[in-house]
């Protein structure tokens, strides 16, 4: 798996989600605590690829768009997989992100988000019984993530370190 | 609740005047600290969505720098400035008195002189704020990233208790000295109840 130029890239933004058919990929750029969450079906080729921003809605009181959470945006993003022809049982999931960007002294809020987004993430697969077959989550690096469409392979790039496809 | 589109003129022009103040102030400590004579460009001020302000500042990829300082006292938020990779390599040569285009990397001396130069442009930029309002406000000691701008951004965003896509007071400026020209954003986002305060303080509230 390369990247290379002839593929068919389609863009997942921040806290969106897409579903595509293969060939092609679906790409979300610059995770840092938002956790990029791909979900494969081997026998149809179909992939969705979900840029949770938080974990929990509940901790919000108005809320415009159920993708940007982990406990409504995954569900929301199975329901629509469904609905395009592949069934809950052939699912598979891959989890990327959930970092610590900063370094510093004061850890008051923004150290664990990504941690508890990846918590989250995995709580909810669990609970829709997904299985998660590859993560490449926590440190301190921002992730561009790619789900091959064809192959289910996700690729993740950092800057600075080799990529890594899992 | 606070919305950003629905703020009148009179108050989008106080946040501003009070960025030019802020921005002023932090320039004017960076000039004293370096000995030497720092410009600045006359900084624009605006609320933009987080895809635009990605797009400006060179796409989701870009290498950046971000120094972040949490708001407590009578405002309560964050105040954080990016630097774009070319920027953020001018300013340690500027700082260390190194010749042009000699760094290419962040070591450790580097990552804390940048932290060093955000706390102090942060911390005057929050200070003029305070003297102009009479606002108590308490910045946090910084923290810092270095690496991919969405990465950064959203998890600045995330924490701001306004994720549900609110435009982002963002102040664009440029300073320079001799040749070079160093492109900094400064992101002021206080929480939603903080902005009325700061209205009334300013004498634009509702």
């Amino acid at each position: 798996m390369q990247l290379a130029k002839n593929i068919i890239d389609l863009h997942v933004g921040i806290g969106e989600y897409k579903i595509s058919r293969s060939p092609g990929r679906l790409v979300t750029l610059g995770l840092g605590s938002c956790v990029g969450v791909s979900l494969w079906d081997p026998r149809n080729r179909v992939g969705g690829l979900l840029h949770v921003m938080l974990p929990n809605s509940k901790d919000f009181i108005k809320i415009n768009k159920q993708e940007k959470y982990a406990d409504l945006g995954i569900p929301l993003l199975i329901q629509e997989m469904i609905k395009q022809g592949t069934s809950k049982n052939m699912l598979q999931a891959k989890l990327i992100g959930g970092a610590q960007m900063f370094t510093g002294v004061n850890q008051k809020k923004i150290f664990n988000i990504g941690e508890r987004n990846v918590e989250m993430s995995r709580k909810i697969l669990k609970e829709m019984s997904i299985r998660i077959i590859a993560e490449d989550v926590g440190g301190n690096k921002g992730r561009t993530m790619y789900l091959d469409l064809v192959t289910g392979e996700v690729l993740v790039k950092t800057l600075g370190k080799n990529i890594k496809v899992i | 609740m606070f919305v950003s589109n629905k703020l009148t003129e009179l108050q989008i022009d106080a946040l501003r005047e009070i960025s030019n103040i802020g921005l002023g102030h932090a320039v004017t400590s960076l000039a004293e600290m370096l000995e030497g004579k720092i410009g600045m460009d006359v900084p624009h001020a605006n609320f933009i969505s987080m895809e635009e302000v990605i797009e400006i500042l060179g796409g989701y990829e870009e290498l950046v720098s971000c120094v972040s300082l949490e708001l407590d006292g009578d405002i309560q938020g964050s105040v954080f400035y990016i630097f774009n990779k070319s920027s953020t390599y001018k300013l340690v040569d500027t700082l260390m008195g190194f010749e042009s285009e000699i760094t290419n990397g962040l070591d450790d001396m580097a990552i804390s002189t940048i932290n060093e130069i955000g706390n102090i442009l942060t911390g005057s930029f929050i200070s003029a704020i305070s003297d102009f309002t009479n606002l108590k406000i308490i910045p946090s000691p910084p923290i810092f990233a270095f690496d991919m701008l969405a990465a950064i951004f959203t998890s600045l965003i995330i924490v701001s208790g306004q994720p549900e896509g609110e435009n982002i007071l963002t102040i664009k400026t440029e300073m320079y000295r001799d040749d070079r020209i160093i492109k900094g954003f400064f992101f002021l986002m206080p929480d939603p109840e903080s902005y009325e305060k700061l209205f009334f303080a300013l004498g634009v509230g509702d």
